[in-house]
């Protein structure tokens, strides 16, 4: 008789996508756990607990504690959703940037450099206005638009002095004028499942800073460019983030490992948690077979 | 129907139907972030704050 799949999912807070992700589990009688990741623990010498999970979905908030466990879980041989190698990728925005480069991907301009006078001398090549980040961060925070030497000039003195050495890592990103919005994809596995504009005056557009939401059309160069970036990062369920340039195209900002759905999910009717559940039931079903 | 009390301004909050355990609720009286501890009996204490590597 076949053996009934297992599932975990690594959390840290229920936010409305670990409901439905939850919900859609409960749904299709899939036998799961809901994993806290304050409260589990990994014995690296005694990997057994952990593999009786066919698979992990990964929903950490905090990137490290993801991380971390996904390497970890990878190491003891259970599949995740996404994989640890893909969440570095996506984590680390420099290493997106990096990873798009190599695969040829329409990206903005970046530079990088490791102490405040070199990423000045980097920061006037590319020009003003530019967009200093923080390489592992989200939701918008600490991005800090560059408009003139003095403001460079104070915010890498601030990041020297103020910051923790990952903000030693001075990462620069041409500042590209947006038609108010950006689009936000959905990919899972080989297929673009969703895609909607985030809307906002402000010049960051994220949904969790404000920004609206309205549906937009996946056209074949939205699909492309989407399914490159995903390959890019190593594939999984991700979302795409794209900037509209008015010469260039489109040009990706981010790809996201762990995303939050609750804006497209309703707008998109698109079962995205369903969707996720069966892209790792299928990773379950391979590891059993 | 399960109540607590706001651990920050004690305000009553009722709980809705379909709550789950970690889940961040806001209360509607200070406007705090309160995590769901427990559902019986009903808990919620002062959510974490943010951290810099949370996120998407």
């Amino acid at each position: 008789m076949q053996r009934r799949l297992k599932i975990g999912v690594l959390y840290s807070r229920v936010r409305v996508e670990e409901k439905w992700i939850f919900s859609a589990l409960e749904k299709r009688g899939v036998d799961f756990d809901r994993l806290d990741d304050r409260a589990i623990h990994f014995d690296l010498e005694n990997p057994a607990p952990w593999q009786e999970y066919d698979a992990v979905i990964e929903r950490s908030i905090s990137y490290n504690s993801g991380l971390y466990a996904l390497r970890i879980l990878n190491a003891f041989g259970v599949p995740t959703v996404n994989t640890a190698a893909v969440a570095e990728a996506c984590g680390d925005k420099l290493t997106t940037s990096t990873l798009l480069a190599k695969a040829g991907l329409p990206q903005p301009r970046n530079v990088v450099a490791f102490t405040p006078e070199s990423a000045l001398e980097a920061l006037e090549e590319l020009g003003y206005p530019a967009v200093v980040k923080p390489v592992v961060g989200s939701w918008g925070r600490l991005l800090a638009k560059v408009n003139d030497r003095d403001a460079a000039e104070a915010i890498f003195e601030h990041k020297a002095t103020l910051g923790s050495t990952q903000h030693q890592v001075f990462y620069v990103q041409e500042y590209i004028a947006k038609p108010g919005r950006d689009i936000r994809a959905i990919v899972i596995g080989d297929r673009v499942l969703t895609a909607m504009y985030r809307k906002s005056e402000h010049w960051i557009t994220n949904t969790a800073r404000g920004g609206e939401g309205e549906l937009c059309p996946i056209t074949p160069e939205i699909e492309s460019i989407c399914l490159g970036a995903a390959q890019a990062m190593g594939g999984g369920v991700l979302a795409i983030d794209l900037i509209e340039h008015s010469e260039r195209g489109y040009l990706i900002n981010e790809v996201n490992h762990t995303m939050e759905f609750h804006t497209m999910q309703p707008l998109s009717g698109v079962d995205v948690a369903g969707e996720i559940v069966e892209y790792a039931m299928n990773l379950a079903k391979v590891r059993a077979s | 129907m399960s109540t607590v009390t706001c651990p920050e301004c004690a305000a009553e909050i009722t709980l809705e139907a379909g709550t789950e355990v970690g889940e961040i609720i806001v209360c509607s009286d200070c406007g705090v972030d309160l995590e769901v501890t427990g559902l019986e009996p009903a808990a919620v204490q002062l959510a974490p704050m943010e951290q810099e590597d949370w996120g998407e």
